[in-house]
């Protein structure tokens, strides 16, 4: 089983994240099970969603406390909340900025894991940029598609068709495109370097 | 059809193939996505002919079910937590009249403190009052649980709460399979009700009952759910020929064949302990579960069945009758009165505390070597208990206990992560 934790803040559609990949993953023929951290939702308060995605039934119900990834859509969040707590060493980081993980002042956070598997992007400029909207949801879920290969750039697309329709689905589609290859630019740099 | 969706929507599509043809509703978290769900489709003409009623609180909204009910059409609300505390007079009317409406609860706390999130206080505050209460452990389940709800409710003339963990289960987006129109009508016959509100042919429904007749009207009401307990079972099975999955039933056991220890729960929460009994089996213990679906009717004869071959059992319950301990664990003991059988209670999950896979693998083992009081508090923080009796043995103002509390904590209002 793979657990991911998405954090965020009311209004960045922090919950519509875990949805949107619990559906990509089912897309996928895989078990899914997407739930947020059932808070009552206010603009700008940090909040939590949480996605399993398994090859059999999902019975578990308790809040992931022991991330394979965690999906960061506001750095802001950095300062206020250990959002890192339970990350396990080989896990996952996704960070929506403009700035590296060095630059953020992550660095130590590196020691003893694989620095492959983190990774920033500016997910809020592609929002704005494909959407007209500062929205970084959609293009982290296609960055994290391209980061861990858990689920395919085309199951993250089929999700956002279900979620959208039209202008706004065809806007987030390019987000999603232009935010899988600037991970996967990252990714190749990573590796010649 | 099988697809990913949040549970909410899901059971809304449930209840909109049993063709509701009144739905009054209150909105209250977290049973709102249901019934915001069901008020989109009969706007949209998805669901017809159905009306739907927005009403000014819970007690109107059982009111309206009762007189839809009446009137002979087949009625749904929705509630959970103060809601249905709210409603309760009109809860007592509906079953006492006999009339088969079907209600989710979305179990959530009682306040005070007020708090939004899930344990099952809500629908067993409600457990004399004449409904039957199923518990749905997976959102399938839900999705199942209803279409069986108005079935069995209307075979009876008797309401149910289909009972399902507030956003553990409502607000989690998973795959569940919709059944199509032409199952479900295929399972659920129209509504034929046994009274009816017919200038045609004029009765009264709620006349006076005075104490000549008011012990037999009530013992019909037990005789009611003691038929329930032959017929929940039969209803099950029948669903299972018909939809092809196993869904609803008074008790479902697992690995408990063999087990030396059995964890009795409701609801949701049954899955993680299915996956730590899992774990537990795999390292030799032998453990197993007593699932209950059906709270009321209780099922007392199928407990004792499940149970009489293990030397212990442990109920895991997200309820607690504040001065003697359990709820469910009150039944589950009845049940097994005279066997010997050493039983103990853990309360867990109150105000949405979770239950993680780590506690109660721990909890499990000191329940296998019968070393955990007849009432255990899982996860309780002790600290800040006895902080607070000792600030209340210091000093008389010692103020609001949910403040203190929070204070000590450190969280200044209560905790979204």
């Amino acid at each position: 089983m793979f657990q991911i934790r998405v954090h965020g803040r009311g209004g960045q559609g922090v919950v519509t994240a875990a949805e949107m990949l619990s559906v990509a993953a089912f897309e996928e023929g895989r078990h899914a099970q997407a739930f947020p951290s059932f808070g009552s939702e206010r603009t700008g308060a940090p909040v939590v969603a949480f996605c399993r995605i398994a090859d059999r039934e999902i019975r578990l119900r308790e809040p992931i406390m022991q991330p394979d990834a965690i999906i960061i859509q506001d750095p802001t969040l950095l300062h206020q909340i250990d959002v890192f707590a339970g990350l396990k060493l080989d896990g996952y980081v996704l960070l929506n900025s403009r700035h590296s993980i060095e630059e953020l002042g992550l660095g130590d956070l590196l020691k003893q894991r694989q620095p492959e598997r983190f990774c920033t992007l500016p997910a809020t400029e592609l929002g704005l940029k494909h959407v007209g909207r500062p929205i970084p949801n959609v293009p982290l879920l296609a960055g994290f598609a391209a980061l861990s290969g858990i689920i395919q750039l085309e199951s993250v697309v089929k999700a956002i068709n279900e979620k959208f329709s039209g202008k706004v689905a065809a806007g987030n589609i390019a987000a999603a495109t232009e935010a899988y290859d600037l991970v996967k630019d990252m990714m190749k740099e990573h590796a010649d370097a | 059809m099988l697809k990913q969706t949040e549970s909410s929507k899901a059971v809304a599509e449930s209840i909109a193939l049993c063709r509701p043809e009144v739905i009054c509703a209150y909105p209250i978290s977290p049973q709102t996505h249901i019934v915001e769900a069901l008020g989109e489709m009969v706007k949209s003409g998805d669901l017809t002919p159905c009306e739907f009623i927005n009403v000014e609180s819970e007690f109107a909204a059982m009111s309206v079910a009762i007189g839809a009910s009446a009137a002979g059409a087949r009625a749904y609300t929705a509630t959970a937590s103060q809601g249905l505390l709210f409603m309760v007079e009109a809860v007592y009317n509906a079953s006492g009249l006999g009339l088969p409406i079907v209600m989710t609860v979305a179990n959530r706390a009682i306040g005070a403190p007020i708090n939004i999130w899930n344990d099952h206080s809500d629908s067993l505050s409600q457990r004399d009052s004449g409904w039957m209460q199923l518990f749905a452990e997976t959102n399938q389940e839900a999705v199942d649980l209803h279409i069986q709800a108005f079935r069995l409710a209307e075979e009876l003339s008797m309401p149910i709460m289909v009972c399902m963990d507030g956003f553990i289960l409502t607000h989690a987006f998973e795959r569940v399979d919709i059944p199509s129109q032409e199952q479900v009508d295929a399972y659920l016959p129209p509504f034929e009700p046994r009274q009816v509100l017919d200038p045609a042919d004029p009765v009264s429904i709620g006349a006076m009952v005075g104490p000549e007749a008011f012990m037999e009207v009530k013992y019909l009401a037990h005789a009611k759910q003691m038929q329930a307990i032959e017929r929940i079972p039969q209803l099950a099975a029948e669903f299972k020929q018909q939809f092809g999955r196993d869904s609803g039933g008074l008790i479902r056991t697992y690995r408990s064949e063999d087990a030396d220890t059995i964890i009795i729960a409701m609801g949701s929460v049954l899955g993680t302990i299915k996956d730590t009994v899992d774990e537990m089996r795999d390292a030799g213990h032998k453990i197993g579960v007593l699932g209950i679906i059906s709270y009321r009717p209780f099922p007392l004869e199928q407990v004792r069945a499940a149970l009489i071959h293990c030397k212990r059992f442990l109920v895991l319950e997200k309820s607690l009758a504040v001065g003697m301990g359990g709820i469910v664990a009150t039944d589950v003991r009845m049940a097994v009165t005279g066997t010997g059988l050493k039983g103990f209670t853990a309360i867990a999950g109150l105000g949405g505390r979770p239950i993680p896979k780590a506690s109660l693998h721990q909890l499990f083992l000191q329940a296998e070597q019968e070393a955990l009081p007849p009432v255990t508090f899982l996860d309780l923080d002790w600290d800040a208990v006895n902080k607070q009796l000792e600030r209340e043995r210091k000093t008389r103002r010692s103020g609001p206990i949910a403040e203190n509390i929070l204070h000590d904590k450190g969280i200044v209002s209560a905790k979204f992560g």
